[in-house]
């Protein structure tokens, strides 16, 4: 009662504030002069006065921010700050659209593209913690095996079986994380800190003693594949199905792991297992082997949100090159309620901020990037005080479990 | 009654395992060398020299260690009260930046004025930045790890513009602040070298935050939270109060950290200034198994190797990144004491009881 | 010797210092009710343990229908036909009863879960038992009878012959009580071999075909129920005559000390579960409060004592009127609190012995002074109370940790009792305690009732609340239904009440 009063001050009280400077922002455009437009791919344009339709949006998100207050709504105070989140982000893409096209068809591409390794290593954190051991190591796991990937793709000359060992080094980095914290019952933190140290020691070794005194320093990219016919679908097409294989991927895997999580004998002992360990050795299921056979499992989806950034992006290896995406999809896991659905929702939402901010930097818009790049980081922050609805982890999570 | 504990009544066992750890840490390091086909010998000998090997190089070693010391001993007293900080690179800044503007902006005031004034605000800016997770922590449930991540990716780029734009020399050549005001300069401990007087406070500090832990009742709160939080609560100890305090407590110690830097050796902000402090003062305090006094050798070891392994990459060619992987073994062996006492045949010694940390994200 | 379906023989379990179980031989009968009947700590969770794969035992044999058996993990035991109902459910409470049930031995089709076809099995199961399950509740819905049904339904689906009790009475009411006995014995019929695994003399008795006692890890013997009686299974259970009743003088009922109006808490998950709760404790009065556990029992003690706030109603202390989630407020009014949980609450283990004695008391002063620690005169206290209180350990820097538990316990009551105290708050101060602790700590309370203090007790064990209360009140979702005087209390009525049936 008291947290959700709480949250309702904090992020309505800010939205209020937010939306009233928007409304009197959007009488700074000059009537009929200002036109945004916003341009849908093949289905064309739409020209919008700037001044009306930022003014529009700000009083919907005026009228959203003031719902929780009342009392008698308490049962649309979600609702309503998804509508704020919304129409406070439209105003913000009308504003700087002003004057020239603001490809949204492009922004939506980009937001998947960049979701990519955030919503993968939020199910491979997911794979770890549904069996209770969190995982704070995917950083780590995804730089490793970007390198890895890479290193492979470069000395043997074949892409495909750079990603094949970028997949395989993420598990192995993932055993490593079991065998610490599952037999040798060290601190699950402490062991991801380890990787994560690990992680910027190896990779940075490999690139100076071999990477950086190789012939070539960049290789091919994973190519881009069309669906047939499905890639011709307006607008869908080209968001969804002319991508590399790696985003899809991500969208099979979301689906797949889904399925197996809650309709197969895996997923039902997965869950039990971090629910109520002794629950699921009591009824004769191997506790010790099915976490590592997640966590190792959730390694290798690690492993290939590495490769997302060596071999599907730049096609070359640089020092710390995930940049904290590794901890974003852990909050992205978090804000997914550990849920693959609910980490593809994450994920996308932090995938658009990134889009967004590339695309302002690109329109040069006048906010100074560093801003931009601290929204993702705030964001979690505020999805972490629980702002956003409640999550509540696996029970047995961070709990070692000992026999005897 | 709790003994002046440095190491003398330290079982053997505590020792052992910290020492073979590292032993063991370098012995892999001398693995990686020889497959890399380098040569073992002299890529250590290189590692020695340009720690120990002069005393310019001693010097320089215990300029290191200042940091070192004061960021070290910023985790350790999270460990103690059950926080686990890894936000101290992002406390750190937050030092560093205020302590370069209270430097830099304010003019004419006398040195034992100004001096103070530039560390308070480095104190001041690095608790704030620690408290906030702390307070996050103690209401919303948020935890800490990940708070603290994200607070050292914001602070990054709040310092990245702050140099860059408000706070920035036009006239310099490289993005900088402009350069502090010799009244707060934190002078030089001999003349000729870079050592200053940091260090002093920095050992100042573990005296004052191990008289704190053991000897008040602010210590015995931090401590019985950090062990126990519901029988803190029944004892009726305010657990947000401890959270933000020592939240606030290790941030300020970072931030000392940073203004110390500013102060005592750079005299400017460069918008370059990565200094990966962070992740070493987790290992330090782990290796230092959270013992203030335990911190300053375990933080000259830490400093030794960074500030050798320079010679070492000229000497043998090796990259200082082996330092990190040796970092993240000891941590390892540390963490994981079962592995060198497998290792080395030793046996299990009672079982010390250990702050555990990790409780799961939220509540 | 064809009737036996299960028998252990010369079974040795040693625990770091304590031999948990000493040659101990044990046989089943097909279709038989056999009761291992033993103290806390006699060893019995331990045999069963070993039976159920979760333990290896360090000698002995197992057979099972005449065939020596290995029994090395839970699905080995399974697969022998044994299942076990532990004292603490093996259930996920946000999964589905069907969920929880098909766990381990999963029904498929084509690689997914047939769901359909489990709930079918499972309704089939539970109308042959007369359970009424319907598969799709979540456990945590479920109230604790149906959840024992649960985990007896689980063990059916797994075709077990032999079934583990393990205290299965501790979390019910007396009448919820009866209808398991009744199920037991439906089970019995139907040529099912339980074993019955309890402390509670009066059930033993009414439900067992054969009764076999342990204590320290031993076998004393095993008895008909039908040639025994309630002295005789206390006196083979703790080794010597025990006296069933404390002795005391009659109340001197003073002012009233902690008085509680129309108080309503909630517990974690937001529910309502102190209901306007009324009663009043006075000087000089043990103030009983029985009930199943579950009604409100820890929300209301901790409410009190200030570790969770209260949704409304009013607390006073000696006058004073309680603003609410304040623990340090409750202490300095003078109020001593054992709680339920020493090692969660009453304890930090990792401390000296001498740190957990001034837990309560370490602000103020001669122990600290400006916020700086007096250890000269903690040390004196602690030694004195070390004395005082008989705590067997050491010395006072010896880690709490590795106290027996009797001892552990002795130091939360000295601590508490060891200051000046109006008020007693205490939860289940002797669970899991050996005979010896009990009598001591029941002996201090009365000795703090004596000084003209207040004390609430709260216990699930009926006995330990009449032998001790002055005045009982009885729980009852979260309302006290009735308060007796002692003398006009008996175990039927309380029972009843206990199960909210009064007029």
């Amino acid at each position: 009662m008291q947290k959700d009063y709480y949250r309702i001050i904090i992020f309505s009280g800010l939205t209020l504030l937010l939306n009233l400077l928007i409304i009197r922002f959007s009488f700074n455009f000059p009537k009929e002069q200002a036109v945004s437009l916003m341009g849908f791919g093949t289905l064309g344009k739409l020209s919008m006065f700037t001044g009306r339709s930022i003014r529009i949006l700000g009083c919907i998100g005026l009228i959203g921010s003031i719902i929780p207050f009342v009392k008698k709504f308490n049962r649309y105070v979600n609702l309503s700050f998804f509508t704020t989140a919304f129409t406070t982000v439209s105003a913000i893409i009308l504003w700087a659209a002003v004057g020239s096209l603001f490809d949204i068809v492009g922004l939506l591409d980009l937001s998947l593209r960049l979701s990519t390794p955030i919503v993968l290593g939020a199910m491979a954190g997911m794979l770890c913690e549904r069996t209770g051991v969190i995982n704070i190591a995917i950083e780590g796991m995804m730089l490793t095996s970007a390198c890895i990937g890479f290193t492979a793709s470069l000395y043997l000359n074949n892409i495909w079986i750079g990603l094949f060992c970028a997949i395989l080094s993420g598990g192995i980095i993932a055993l490593l994380h079991a065998f610490l914290s599952i037999t040798m019952i060290t601190d699950q933190i402490v062991s991801g800190t380890v990787i994560n140290i690990l992680a910027v020691g190896l990779t940075g070794f490999i690139r100076r003693s071999f990477l950086l005194k190789a012939r070539l320093t960049r290789t091919a990219i994973l190519p881009i594949i069309e669906v047939p016919l499905l890639s011709k679908i307006p607008i869908l097409g080209i968001i969804i199905f002319t991508n590399q294989p790696i985003v899809f991927l991500m969208m099979g895997l979301v689906v797949f792991i889904s399925i197996m999580l809650f309709k197969t004998r895996w997923g039902l002992r997965t869950r039990s297992i971090g629910e109520h360990p002794e629950a699921a050795d009591t009824v004769g299921i191997n506790v010790f082997k099915m976490r590592y056979l997640n966590v190792i499992l959730g390694g290798s989806i690690a492993g290939l949100a590495g490769a997302w950034f060596s071999l599907e992006t730049t096609g070359s290896f640089d020092d710390m090159m995930t940049n904290g995406k590794g901890f974003i999809a852990l909050a992205a896991m978090i804000f997914g309620k550990w849920h693959p659905v609910g980490a593809f929702t994450g994920g996308l939402i932090f995938g658009f901020f990134d889009a967004l901010q590339i695309i302002f930097q690109i329109k040069n818009i006048p906010i100074p990037p560093q801003f931009l790049w601290m929204l993702p980081y705030v964001i979690t922050m505020i999805v972490l005080a629980g702002v956003i609805g409640k999550s509540i982890p696996p029970a047995a999570i961070g709990v070692p479990y000992r026999k005897q | 009654m709790k003994p002046l504990n440095i190491i003398g009544r330290a079982q053997y066992q505590e020792i052992i395992i910290p020492f073979l750890s590292i032993v063991t840490a370098l012995i892999i390091g001398a693995v990686i060398i020889y497959t890399t086909g380098a040569n073992v010998y002299k890529s250590y000998q290189g590692l020695w020299q340009g720690a120990f090997g002069k005393p310019r190089a001693i010097a320089e070693t215990f300029v290191i260690t200042t940091p070192y010391i004061l960021s070290g001993l910023a985790v350790a007293f999270g460990f103690k009260c059950g926080l686990f900080n890894i936000g101290v690179e992002g406390q750190l800044y937050a030092g560093a930046v205020s302590a370069a503007f209270i430097g830099y902006a304010v003019r004419g005031l006398p040195h034992f004025i100004h001096l103070p004034l530039a560390m308070l605000a480095g104190i001041v800016g690095g608790a704030v930045w620690g408290a906030i997770p702390g307070y996050l922590k103690a209401k919303t449930g948020g935890h800490e790890v990940i708070n603290t991540i994200m607070m050292n990716h914001i602070m990054l780029k709040l310092t990245d513009y702050l140099v860059k734009n408000p706070m920035l020399d036009t006239q310099a050549s490289i993005p900088r602040t402009p350069y502090i005001q010799e009244t707060a300069y934190l002078p030089k401990l001999f003349p000729g070298f870079r050592l200053h007087w940091g260090i002093i406070i920095a050992l100042a500090a573990v005296f004052l935050i191990y008289f704190i832990l053991y000897k008040t009742t602010i210590g015995f709160e931090i401590r019985t939270v950090g062990y126990n939080q519901n029988a803190a609560r029944y004892a009726g100890m305010n657990i947000t109060k401890n959270f933000v305090l020592v939240m606030a407590v290790s941030g300020s110690l970072a931030g000392l950290a940073g203004a110390n830097e500013v102060l005592g050796l750079n005299y400017t902000l460069p918008a370059a200034f990565i200094s990966g402090y962070g992740f070493d003062a987790i290992a330090i305090a782990l290796l230092a198994k959270s013992n203030p006094f335990a911190i300053i050798p375990s933080a000259i070891l830490w400093a030794s190797l960074r500030n050798g392994a320079g010679l070492m990459q000229v000497r043998a060619g090796i990259s200082i990144d082996l330092i990190n992987i040796m970092q993240a073994f000891v941590i390892m062996f540390i963490a994981a004491p079962k592995i060198v006492r497998w290792l080395y045949r030793i046996k299990e010694g009672k079982a010390k009881a250990e702050v555990v940390l990790t409780k799961g994200w939220g509540k | 010797m064809n009737n036996e379906s299960l028998s252990l023989k010369g079974i040795v379990k040693v625990f770091p210092g304590v031999v948990a179980n000493d040659h101990i031989d044990f046989s089943l009968g097909r279709g038989e009710i056999h009761t291992l009947l033993g103290e806390n700590g006699a060893g019995k969770t331990t045999l069963m343990n070993i039976l159920y794969g979760l333990y290896t035992p360090d000698e002995g044999e197992i057979r099972i229908n005449g065939q020596k058996v290995q029994i090395k993990t839970p699905s080995d035991a399974l697969s022998h036909g044994i299942g076990m109902v532990h004292q603490h459910f093996m259930l996920i409470p946000i999964m589905s009863v069907a969920e929880n049930i098909i766990l381990g031995k999963e029904i498929k089709k084509s690689g997914l879960l047939d769901r359909k076809k489990a709930r079918n099995k499972i309704k089939e199961l539970s109308q042959q038992y007369k359970f009424d399950l319907n598969p799709d509740d979540l456990v945590k819905d479920l109230p604790i009878g149906t959840q024992q049904r649960v985990e007896i339904i689980k063990a059916l689906y797994r075709e077990a012959n032999i079934l583990i009790m393990d205290e299965p009475t501790s979390v019910l009411t007396p009448q919820e009580s009866e209808e398991l006995f009744s199920i037991l014995r439906s089970l019995k019929n139907e040529g099912k071999s339980i074993i019955f695994i309890s402390h509670k003399l009066k059930e033993v008795l009414e439900v067992s075909d054969k009764i076999t006692v342990l204590r320290n890890g031993k076998v004393i013997g095993s008895v008909e129920p039908d040639k025994t009686d309630e002295q005789q299974l206390a006196g083979m259970m703790v080794g010597r005559q025990v006296i069933l009743k404390v002795d005391k003088n009659k109340m001197d009922r003073g002012a009233p000390i902690l008085v509680v109006k129309d108080l309503s808490v909630n517990d974690q998950r937001g529910m309502k579960t102190v209901n306007n709760i009324c009663f009043t404790v006075h000087e000089g009065e043990i103030f009983g409060v029985a009930g199943v556990q579950g009604n409100g029992q820890t929300e209301l003690i901790q409410a009190l004592t200030g570790l969770i706030p209260f949704q409304s109603g009013e607390v006073t202390i000696q006058n004073r009127k309680l603003s609410g989630e304040n623990p340090r407020e409750v202490t300095v009014l003078g109020t001593a609190h054992i709680p339920e949980d020493r090692q969660k609450y009453g304890l930090v283990l990792p401390y000296p012995v001498r740190d957990n004695l001034i837990l309560c008391s370490y602000y103020g002063k001669p122990f600290s002074n400006h916020r700086i620690l007096n250890f000269s005169f903690i040390a004196e206290k602690a030694s004195r109370l070390l004395e005082e209180y008989n705590i067997k350990a050491p010395g006072i820097d010896t880690i709490t940790d590795t106290l027996s538990g009797g001892n552990q316990q002795k130091t939360v009551v000295a601590r508490e009792l060891g200051r000046e105290v109006k008020l007693l708050i205490a939860s289940q101060p002797t669970r899991g305690l050996d005979v010896g602790s009990i009598e001591y700590i029941h002996k201090k309370i009365i000795e703090t009732r004596d000084a003209r203090c207040g004390v609430l007790l709260v216990s699930p064990e009926l006995d330990e609340i009449m032998s001790l209360a002055d005045t009982i009140g009885v729980i009852f979702k979260g309302q006290i239904i009735k308060t007796l005087n002692i003398e006009e209390s008996t175990k039927e009525k309380l029972g009843l009440l206990m199960a909210g049936i009064y007029k």
